[in-house]
């Protein structure tokens, strides 16, 4: 039995692959996943998320890729990093600023859906220009 | 990689109408396809010619380097077809159609539809009208991998199923992909389900082929571009669709570059597959090419 089961949103827009890869870097941000634990099979995943094992294989080869997880061949896919939780000086200043703007936000008079759309737009742009 | 599926200037006419026509493929072992396209596109036509059902009218079809088109045994042992509206013989027993089916066929592998069937909770002794739709998919589908075929061909696989069964079927064909090997070939207006499912994308309009290759692929190679309004049709290459609102246009290009030289006032996005799907199949057919 693994420690660890995937979900899958057809309507998030994130294409699958990426979704699984997601999912791994956030359990081992949140500490759900630590260094020495088995992510399923490929066959496990495909039976439960009636997902194609090609998507899968591709996940894991992009794991492996970025240094997160080993492949034993015959035994399975281990977890080999874990990412450095975000320490706490940080991540306190970026949460108090974060708050501020979404107080200054919300006194504009923005509502909660346009907040969320604003940070998503900022987010991307940045990133489309590898900035972030 | 190998090729599961060839096919080289492939073309049916019935009577004065060409259903398909100029049709060059060529599919790797092992993947998932998603033929798509709207009705009357060539679909059912293409997955017939591919099954040994219907003869070409021109053009050469192989699979796995077998010609498709000679009808013989061993082309159709290799080929598992489960066609629209997954038909079975009512009046028989599930056991009487694996009985059936040894003796109709080649290669005939009936533990292993006896426990696809057990897995999905479905007794041999039930007559077959008697199942639900659902469960008579799945029936279908068991009969069909029973082949051990290399190439499994589903035409609409999913219509008329519910989203429990739909995820079901969908679950025990990948299932078969991973232990099996099976390359498999679907056609589907349901796109949304797709992405999940699928790794290459075959797109059909009006018999002519719009649109071939790995999903990730054909993803990487179009963007969506955002701008002011422009009535004019901007003369952008590649473009394959333009929408516009009161205040912006949007641009779907095909595009080999992560940005493509235009003014700089337009922002790129990536476009997602049921998007492209859509403005591909709403597109006059004249630009496609």
């Amino acid at each position: 039995m693994s420690v660890f089961q995937f979900r899958l949103d057809g309507s998030s827009g994130v294409p699958p692959y990426l979704q699984l890869v997601q999912q791994v870097r956030q359990g081992l941000l949140l500490g759900h996943l630590r260094s020495g634990d088995q992510l399923p099979t490929v066959k496990e995943v495909v039976a439960s998320l009636a997902i194609n094992p090609n998507t899968v294989v591709k996940a894991y080869r992009q794991l492996e890729h970025e240094g997160m997880v080993n492949a034993r061949p015959g035994q399975g896919t281990f977890i080999t990093a874990s990412i450095e939780p975000v320490a706490p000086g940080p991540y306190a200043r970026l949460r108090h600023s974060l708050e501020q703007w979404v107080r200054d936000a919300h006194a504009a008079g923005l509502d909660d859906e346009t907040v969320t759309a604003m940070f998503a737009s900022v987010h991307s742009e940045l990133r489309t220009e590898g900035a972030a | 990689m190998s090729t599961a599926l060839e096919t080289r200037d492939l073309g049916m006419r019935y009577g004065r109408k060409w259903a398909l026509r100029g049709c060059s493929l060529r599919l790797p072992t092992g993947s998932v396809i998603a033929l798509v396209g709207p009705n009357g596109a060539g679909k059912t036509t293409l997955l017939q010619l591919i099954t040994g059902l219907l003869r070409p009218t021109e053009g050469t079809v192989e699979v796995l380097g077998r010609d498709a088109r000679t009808g013989s045994a061993e082309a159709l042992a290799q080929v598992g077809f489960v066609a629209q509206e997954h038909p079975l013989y009512r009046g028989m027993s599930v056991a009487d159609l694996l009985r059936m089916g040894r003796s109709l066929n080649l290669r005939w592998d009936r533990p292993m539809a006896e426990r696809r069937l057990a897995d999905v909770g479905i007794p041999l002794t039930q007559r077959a009208g008697a199942l639900s739709g659902g469960q008579q998919a799945q029936v279908a589908l068991a009969l069909a991998l029973a082949k051990r075929p290399a190439l499994l061909v589903l035409d609409e696989p999913l219509a008329n199923l519910d989203p429990i069964a739909r995820r079901d079927f969908m679950r025990t064909v990948m299932v078969a992909v991973a232990e099996d090997e099976v390359t498999v070939l679907l056609s589907s207006h349901v796109i949304a389900d797709l992405q999940a499912v699928c790794d290459q994308l075959v797109l059909l309009k009006d018999g002519s082929l719009q649109l071939a290759g790995a999903i990730d692929d054909v993803l990487a190679g179009h963007r969506i571009l955002t701008g002011p309004r422009t009535d004019a049709e901007p003369p952008v290459p590649g473009l394959v669709r333009a929408t516009h609102s009161d205040r912006h246009t949007d641009l779907l290009v095909r595009t080999g570059t992560d940005r493509p030289e235009f003014h700089p006032a337009w922002r790129s996005h990536p476009v997602g597959l049921e998007e492209l799907i859509l403005a591909y199949l709403e597109q006059p057919t004249e630009i496609a090419r």
